[in-house]
């Protein structure tokens, strides 16, 4: 029987990426894939003829630039088109747009308040200060604070040198930027309400948390660090949609020699003694290497597929505690024509980026306390864009593909499992929502696709349907990630990895999850991996 | 032109605290206070002919054992108060000693997991505690003692092992409720954790950080016992009282009825004080026991201490989200269910987390809820000179009442008190019936009567990124200020408020060090 290097569990950006660089560092490597494609939540489909979904992630900024290059991905097809910009629509009528160039979003905030656009000058500022102090920190394996091992010590005084470099004032300032909420830090800028509502919505996409809550605008870092040809904090449409990410990783893998099994849904890791030796497929057949990754998250990894007493009590604990309520939903939408927005002037390219009808942090606030009632909102927040505006192989010729990405959607509803009318009831509370800006945008529907933190999980396997597997709260980060103890990539059972967002740095499709895994592991097979991969690069 | 070493303004027991610490040093050390009497929030009040209230504060959990050696204060004949978690059912929960070290009313496997939990929660706020009794770290520049606290954290975490410590870390910024899910599965003990980490703070229990506040309330302690409490002037001596007798007997000169105009300074030296009387005073060093807000929005001049620094004062959350009862009754309350024995401790109205957090919601956004959440004394019952014979008073911190009500307290106070009153109603029945006389303060009322702006009894949000060097801002985290010869002692200032006496002795301390100008 075939025994590979390396087992892959899963086949989502993170795996595939792991996959890489380990195949590229000369492993055998094998993929198993439990759907029909690969990429997890990055994935394009096509379920209605003619047009591309990205059915989960939809925009493209984190995948980190050391890893694109590493892997050679625009060789191997991935194109990132940045987008202008965007609006946010008030309910009287009038909107906010947001430009990427910085002194029309400037003009444009002066037209609401001229404090709120000198004010923008300072938060800028003072975001992009903050950014330097977290990205040194993405691409490096968290140091365990309490391990005596040379590694973790030269590690934690690496991190200490860096920070040393800024002034107690900044490190104060960084203490309190991390615990804020990201309503309390722009109240000490902003006055405009719809500004504040723009400025919070990256605080709080994809978290349980609402914009009010403490850690929020550390949140906001970690949608503020992207970078898209360069160009921090710009974001942009993969060509092809988000599927054309993992399309790309997986070309680069098979160029390199490596395998992926689609449909291989693997129901158990193979143990031997006290080591993990492949994986065991829902039909029996066992696909065996001499060392596992899983892809999946924490909790489905220790909690399903790996016996519990191969586990230390106090691991599994910490496991089972380990939160990852879903969050959020998605309507995918096929329209025959572009949607009209009155609000906008025609020919405006707000249109070609991300929309909005939440005009105040209090609507986004009281849309978070419904979804702590385990109900979704009938007043919901939902990120909308419309990709097919810049990249045309998403859809027919004059027809669009519209991406509604709706924030908050409980795991449960009032405690109880979803229904399908449920689901049907939550996509109507958005069409809803959007028509009351849009007029006539649902008759322009050809086809939805609806995706309660039920459809989440059962497609990708996210469990509860978190689109980060597991919070971004403080106690879930860095060397808290996933547990105390296991964020260095590795797990109680020998031989088994983890390399999901479950992992440091976290989710939002960035690559440094599964990076840094292969690292740990190359680095246990006494490879070195500094000439392979590219270390993080300073960008700011 | 009278001259003194040191000029404290504001007499509540932080100013008096840092004064007698001052005065003891031997400096010659003048108090000023604005209102006739000293105290502050932790003065009493009468609220009806016969009736007096406690003051803001009634229930007292603490005091440092430094400072209540020092200005003996410590009051042997005061019993630690047992904690009721009233139940609608009548089937209530009651913790003894320190923080339910000894718990009736659930059953042995809860108190199992529940001293499980208190176990490592007083085990992490001991941790926490070393950096309470002295001044922040200034990073950067830290000293030797600074490093030999950090290293007796360390040292304090490793003893106990290296999992415990990896669970301190993972839990310091975490919320309360998923704390206590992850331990209990009483409600009853799952709501008042989470009413003890909220109370007094703009969070839930479901808000980030939000266990911090409990860590808080367990760096407390009474006569030696963590998370002991005792009720406010039990034994029939107000912690105010003591606090001034302290002062008078340390040689604090002491001026109430005297509200201070401005700071005086020159080229960035605080060098004293005018009056409202246009009386002025010098000092080589001006305390200010104040709120930061009012010390530096009020009494500077803002060309003193420049854009920024008033930038980031102005920046404080500071409103308040308690609203203070007293009520005046004919005869002592039933509390069915409850044993009369109990009810000179304290009683908590909390059903769940979620009541407390259903009760936080609300107060985003300017409103108050239908369902609020309390603390409850009888302090006549401790002190029976609060209330004429046969009679009684009861005292009832009441969550969440912003300080910024969207229609105004003017129009809100009545329809809020006709809940609060509701309220007990349900959970002592006739109560109403016995009502003497209402005194309601809202947080706008606190702010009056106590000159306090926001009406916050922490002189600032007890949060996360308003705590240690970020307290009240970090140019003034030391106590020194950018002003130099102008010290901050209040609870605005590290480690925060309660009745503590902290921030007033280390403020003085930090006086004391610096080179006579």
């Amino acid at each position: 029987m075939k025994k590979y290097d390396v087992v892959m569990i899963g086949g989502g950006h993170n795996g595939l990426v792991a996959a890489c660089y380990l195949q590229r560092a000369g492993l055998n490597v094998v993929v198993l894939e439990k759907n029909d494609w690969v990429g997890g939540a990055a994935t394009s489909r096509e379920l209605t003829p003619g047009f591309l979904y990205s059915n989960c992630s939809y925009v493209c900024s984190l995948f980190r630039p050391e890893i694109m290059r590493d892997l050679e991905l625009p060789k191997h097809g991935l194109q990132v088109i940045s987008y202008e910009g965007g609006a946010v629509f008030t309910r009287d009528g009038d909107y906010l747009a947001s430009y990427r160039d910085h002194d029309s979003h400037r003009r444009e905030f002066a037209r609401y308040s001229k404090r709120d656009a000198e004010a923008y000058e300072r938060y800028a500022r003072g975001v992009t200060r903050q950014c330097r102090f977290i990205q040194p920190l993405l691409m490096r394996t968290a140091p365990d604070p309490f391990s005596f091992k040379p590694r973790d010590i030269s590690e934690l005084i690496y991190l200490a040198k860096k920070f040393g470099e800024f002034s107690a004032a900044e490190m104060a300032a960084t203490l309190r930027f991390w615990t804020m909420s990201i309503a309390n830090f722009l109240d000490e800028y902003f006055e405009t309400d719809v500004i504040k509502a723009y400025l919070a919505l990256s605080g709080i996409i994809g978290t349980a948390l609402g914009p009010m809550s403490p850690g929020t605008a550390y949140v906001l870092l970690h949608h503020y660090m992207g970078e898209v040809d360069g160009s921090v904090g710009a974001w942009g449409y993969a060509r092809g949609g988000m599927g054309a990410v993992t399309k790309a990783l997986a070309s680069s893998f098979q160029a390199s020699g490596g395998t992926i099994r689609t449909g291989a849904d693997v129901s158990k890791v193979l143990t031997r003694g006290d080591r993990a030796q492949g994986a065991v497929l829902a039909d029996g057949e066992e696909v065996l290497g001499n060392l596992v990754v899983s892809n999946a998250d924490v909790k489905r990894t220790f909690l399903k597929l790996v016996d519990e007493d191969a586990l230390p009590e106090r691991f599994v604990h910490r496991v089972r505690h380990f939160k990852m309520r879903g969050s959020s939903g998605k309507l995918n939408i096929a329209l025959d024509s572009l949607p009209e927005f009155p609000a906008l002037p025609a020919g405006s390219a707000c249109i070609r980026g991300d929309l909005h009808f939440t005009d105040s942090v209090e609507r986004m606030e009281r849309a978070y306390d419904d979804w702590k009632a385990g109900r979704w909102s009938a007043d919901p927040f939902v990120d909308m864009m419309i990709p097919t505006t810049l990249d045309p192989t998403m859809a027919p010729p004059g027809k669009h593909f519209v991406s509604c990405f709706v924030q908050y959607c409980p795991p449960k509803v009032e405690g109880r499992d979803w229904t399908d009318a449920d689901r049907d009831a939550f996509a109507e509370t958005v069409i809803k929502q959007i028509s009351d800006y849009s007029p006539g945008f649902r008759e322009r529907i050809l086809h939805m696709e609806v995706r309660t933190p039920r459809e989440i999980e059962q497609e990708v396997g996210l469990t509860e349907g978190n689109i980060f597997q597991g919070e971004l709260t403080f106690d879930q980060l860095l060397f808290n990630r996933p547990v105390p103890g296991y964020a260095q990539y590795r797990s109680p059972v020998r031989g088994l990895y983890i390399c999901g967002s479950s992992t440091h740095p976290g989710g939002g499709v960035m690559g440094a999850p599964g990076r840094n895994a292969a690292a740990e592991i190359l680095r246990d097979l006494r490879h070195t991996p500094s000439n392979k991969m590219s270390l993080a690069h300073d960008v700011i | 032109m009278t001259s003194f070493d040191a000029i404290v303004i504001g007499g509540g027991h932080n100013g008096l605290t840092a004064a007698t610490f001052l005065a003891r040093s031997g400096r010659k050390v003048l108090l000023v206070e604005a209102n006739d009497a000293l105290g502050g929030v932790a003065r009493g009040y009468d609220f009806h002919p016969g009736f007096s209230s406690p003051g803001l504060a009634h229930i007292v959990n603490r005091l440092d054992p430094e400072v209540a050696a020092a200005l003996s204060l410590d009051d042997r004949r005061s019993e630690p108060a047992p904690t009721v978690v009233l139940s609608p059912t009548g089937r209530h929960a009651v913790l003894r000693g320190g923080y339910g070290e000894v718990i009736d009313g659930v059953s042995q496997e809860e108190a199992k997991r529940f001293k499980e939990l208190r176990g490592k929660l007083v085990f992490q706020a001991t941790i926490l505690k070393r950096f309470l009794r002295r001044r922040p770290p200034e990073i950067g520049e830290m000293a030797l003692a600074d490093f030999a606290t950090l290293a007796g954290a360390g040292l304090g975490l490793l003893r106990k092992g290296r999992e415990e410590s990896r669970d301190f870390l993972r839990m310091l910024l975490m919320n309360v409720a998923d704390t206590a899910d992850e331990y209990l599965t009483d409600d009853r003990l799952k709501a008042l954790l989470a009413f003890d980490a909220t109370l007094g703070i703009h969070l839930g229990p479901r808000s980030p950080t939000s266990l911090l506040g409990l860590y808080y309330r367990l760096t407390g302690e009474m006569r030696g016992v963590t998370g002991a409490q005792v009720v406010a002037n039990s034994g029939g001596r107000s912690a105010a009282a003591a606090f001034e007798a302290a002062a008078i007997h340390a040689g604090v000169t002491i001026r109430t009825g005297t509200p201070v105009a401005r700071i005086i300074a020159d080229r960035g030296r605080a060098t004293g004080i005018v009056l409202s009387s246009g009386e002025t005073l010098e000092a080589g060093a001006v305390v200010s026991a104040i709120h930061p807000k009012s010390t530096f929005l009020s009494l500077t001049d803002p060309a003193e201490i420049g854009t920024g620094f008033r930038r980031a004062i102005g920046n404080i959350r500071s409103r308040g989200n308690v609203a203070k009862l007293d009520l005046a009754l004919e005869r002592v309350p039933e509390f069915p269910g409850a044993a009369a024995a109990d009810l000179s401790g304290r009683l908590v109205i909390a059903r769940s987390v979620d009541h407390v957090e259903e009760a936080f919601n609300p107060a985003k956004y300017g409103q108050f809820s239908n369902d609020p959440v309390m603390e409850i004394t009888l302090p006549s019952l401790s002190d029976p000179s609060l209330a004429p014979s046969g009679g009684c008073t009861l005292s009832a911190l009441v969550e969440f009442a912003p300080y910024a009500l969207a229609d105004g307290w003017e129009k809100g106070k009545p329809a809020f008190q006709k809940i609060v009153l509701e309220t007990l109603e349900r959970y002592a029945p006739g109560l109403g019936d016995s009502i003497v006389a209402v005194s309601l303060l809202t947080p706008a009322d606190i702010e009056e009567r106590y000159n306090l702006p926001g009406g916050h009894w922490h002189h600032g949000e007890l949060q996360a990124d308003q705590l240690l060097v970020n307290r009240p801002v970090n140019a003034a985290s030391g106590y020194a200020t950018p002003l130099r010869g102008l010290y901050l002692a209040s609870a605005g200032s590290h480690p925060g408020g309660g009745i503590s006496g902290l921030p007033g002795l280390l403020a003085a301390r930090k006086v004391i060090s610096e080179k006579r100008a």
